[in-house]
């Protein structure tokens, strides 16, 4: 890459986007048969499927909380993923990224109208181009909706970063890899509640300000998709039905 | 005090329904005034009250309620039935059958082994334990005949119909008895296996377009078209 | 797990102020910093703040550097949190707190560039300086990330690099000979935590198990270099706003011990 810019001189950045959009979305609810919930998420080449269980009972019972549900999230990604074949067991990085993403997601959750039982959140990484946590996010909300799960409210997420001195929305593993910072952000939106929050750069107290709002402005556009697509299912069947009968 | 949706609409988690002093009915909940969804499900307005009927989700027991449930264990004194709840259910063996049993001279087995599909009742549900089930009332007991069939627990509610005008047609319709338990097991009994399959298929569209009014009319015009064509 | 009567008379005093052992809302407790405690490690700090104590052990070795980065140095952080630390605390492997914590101090030294790991490198592609940060955690009462990231900064700073020579393809390490480190600004981390509508700073071990969420924030300078939400909770953008300038503010003082260490 050396030589070669992110972002043009007029803000143009490496895959066609200005510095606030986003990549193309597509999200597919109620995917996989056997899970209770389940998603399918696309932000341009980042795949994500997220699958819900539960609740269910909690084996071993020792790990049950006895006045809510205990959300256990597994965030893995496929050997085949990312560039250099990753091995299939968990690494360090699964293992945080497993415990910020079931930190995201729980606050939305009514847990305390399931004492004693497990929800358990699977996250699988299909394909990883940048921002595997947050897209894993917006899988995964979608997920617990599908799966009747009461919620407060349901969970956008967005990555916003600094790429060459730009502050940036939804990086590639490119401007991630190359950038000066990463900062994923999850929120309950209509409440607007931050769930996650990280940062792996430097950023002076007017930067992370202006990309907390940059990162606000694109969950907000990320939540009405996400509303979008669980009615979706629903709607175009009654739309074949009304004008059609039945 | 503004309404934001109108009946029959389809809402999402955290969606904004209403604010003011409506009574708050199921799957909707209230902060600082606002009445928001907590589900995927459609907006039913009754008397002022806001009800949000979920599309998927969780059986979650209720005294009384009849469910159907298939025994997975049988301990010394109780058999262990799941129920298609979070937890499983227990039914002690005094609870098992109008007769008396004393578990220490017969072999529960005997009565409901691993297996079998049991017609019960919840006697008590706490929800940090396990329901507690009774079969000691008639037509409670086990399944021996006709199929069963699993639909999500959710669309029990519109399966039965307003006024069980649902179940009742498709029961006359089909000549079948039907036995819907609250948990999403629906026992069906016919003279013929194609009147059970009629059932099925309508139990089948019932689930899919439980979101759609007009529903009955629809079930009940594909009932008879596919009776006609019968031989 | 704490009783309902701790956590309500925890909330009742924040309301007017207070904390359970009196300090202010964005006190930190006493702090005590001492460095080159173990002889057999090239540098070492322990750290008690309050009653939470941190040990942190480096050990500079000369290895391979990452295929990815072949003029480079390596710089790993691993942290255990013992058993003896606190009853629940099990043996094996680092749970996914301990994992959370060696990662987020990881970041913040990396991103800091705290450690100059261009100038650790002694033969491209085949030998580097690999700097091993072994965090102990020995008592937990709360806040093991900022403990433990002034032990990591300490322990960096006052650590001392065995000298090196490279003859042709071979290197040649001189263990009598020390050098300081290659270390530009080390980053300090400044948690925060949010109990009912309150943000506290330094949060003991009953204040962080009633808390609805905290925020640990590392700063380099008046910079932020890391962060990391942490807990099932959540926070308004206000807050969030509000803990990143008071880590910036408090760090300061965290800085200022690492200022008045002893030179080695």
């Amino acid at each position: 890459m050396a030589g070669e810019r992110l972002i043009s001189s007029d803000g143009i950045r490496h895959d066609g986007r200005r510095l606030d959009e986003l990549r193309p979305i597509k999200m597919a609810v109620g995917v996989l048969k056997n899970a209770d919930g389940s998603a399918y998420v696309e932000q341009g080449n980042t795949k994500i499927l997220a699958a819900v269980y539960g609740p269910r009972s909690i084996h071993p019972r020792h790990l049950a909380y006895p006045d809510r549900a205990r959300v256990r999230c597994r965030y893995h990604m496929a050997p085949f993923s990312v560039e250099v074949r990753k091995s299939p067991a968990p690494s360090r990085r699964e293992i945080e990224l497993s415990k910020v993403i079931r930190e995201a997601l729980s606050h939305a959750i009514f847990l305390e109208q399931f004492p004693a039982t497990a929800i358990d959140v699977f996250i699988e990484v299909l394909e990883a181009d940048g921002s595997t946590r947050c897209v894993g996010i917006n899988a995964a909300s979608l997920a617990l909706a599908d799966a009747g799960i009461p919620m407060k409210d349901l969970v956008a997420a967005c990555a916003v970063g600094k790429v060459e001195g730009h502050l940036v929305v939804d990086l590639t593993d490119l401007e991630d890899k190359n950038g000066e910072v990463d900062m994923p952000f999850a929120m309950m939106y209509g409440r607007k509640k931050i769930t996650l929050l990280q940062l792996d750069g430097i950023l002076s107290y007017e930067e992370l300000c202006k990309a907390v709002d940059l990162a606000m402005t694109a969950c907000e556009k990320i939540y009405a998709m996400q509303k979008e697509a669980l009615k979706q299912r629903y709607l175009a069947l009654r739309k074949s039905i009304e004008e059609g009968g039945g | 005090m503004p309404l934001y949706f109108k009946d029959w609409d389809l809402v999402v988690p955290g969606e904004l329904l209403a604010e003011g002093n409506y009574k708050l009915g199921s799957n909707v909940y209230k902060e600082d005034g606002r009445i928001y969804s907590n589900v995927v499900g459609i907006l039913k307005l009754t008397r002022g009250t806001i009800n949000v009927v979920p599309l998927s989700g969780p059986y979650i027991p209720k005294v009384g309620d009849l469910v159907i449930g298939e025994v997975i264990d049988v301990t010394a004194s109780s058999y262990v039935v799941d129920i298609r709840a979070p937890h499983v259910a227990f039914l002690h063996a005094s609870e098992a059958s109008t007769k008396p049993i004393n578990p220490h001279e017969e072999d529960l087995r005997k009565l409901y082994d691993v297996g079998d599909m049991i017609v019960a009742k919840v006697i008590a549900f706490d929800r940090a334990f396990n329901p507690s089930l009774t079969c000691k009332e008639r037509g409670l007991g086990k399944i021996t005949r006709g199929r069963i069939i699993a639909i999500p627990a959710v669309k029990v509610p519109r399966l039965i119909g307003r006024r069980k005008s649902m179940i009742t047609m498709i029961k006359s319709e089909t000549g079948c008895e039907i036995v819907v338990g609250q948990n999403g097991y629906i026992w069906v009994v016919g003279k013929t296996p194609e009147d059970e399959d009629l059932v099925a298929e309508a139990i089948k569209k019932i689930v899919e377009e439980a979101h759609v009014t007009g529903l009955t009319a629809r079930i009940m015009k594909m009932l008879k078209d596919k009776k006609r064509r019968q031989p | 797990m704490i009783s309902k009567v701790k956590k309500a008379q925890i909330l009742s005093l924040l309301n007017s102020g207070k904390r359970i052992d009196g300090r202010s809302l964005e006190q930190y407790r006493q702090i005590k910093v001492e460095t080159n405690l173990i002889s057999r490690a090239d540098g070492s700090a322990r750290v008690s703040l309050g009653d939470t104590l941190v040990l942190v052990g480096v050990k500079y070795e000369v290895g391979p550097p990452f295929p990815d980065t072949p003029d480079l140095g390596v710089l790993t952080v691993n942290a255990e949190f013992l058993p003896l630390a606190s009853p629940t605390f099990e043996s094996g492997p680092p749970d996914e707190n301990a994992i959370e914590l060696a990662r987020v101090i990881d970041r913040s030294l990396r991103k800091s560039n705290a450690v100059d790991l261009t100038k650790l490198c002694l033969i491209p592609g085949k030998s580097v300086w690999i700097a091993w940060v072994d965090i102990y955690v020995l008592n937990h009462d709360g806040n093991l990330i900022d403990a433990s990231a002034l032990a990591t900064s300490a322990a960096l700073l006052t650590s001392k690099i065995p000298k090196a020579e490279v003859e042709g393809d071979k290197v040649k390490v001189i263990y009598e000979e020390r050098l300081p480190p290659p270390l530009t600004s080390l980053p300090v981390t400044v948690t925060v935590a949010k109990i009912g509508g309150a943000l506290v700073v330094d949060p003991v071990l009953d204040e962080e198990e009633v808390a609805d969420a905290k925020i640990a924030m590392s700063v380099v300078g008046d910079k932020i270099c890391a962060a990391q939400k942490m807990g099932e909770g959540s926070f308004e953008v206000a807050e969030v706003k509000k803990a990143a300038s008071l880590a910036i503010e408090k760090a300061k003082e965290l800085q200022d011990k690492l200022i008045q260490l002893p030179k080695p």
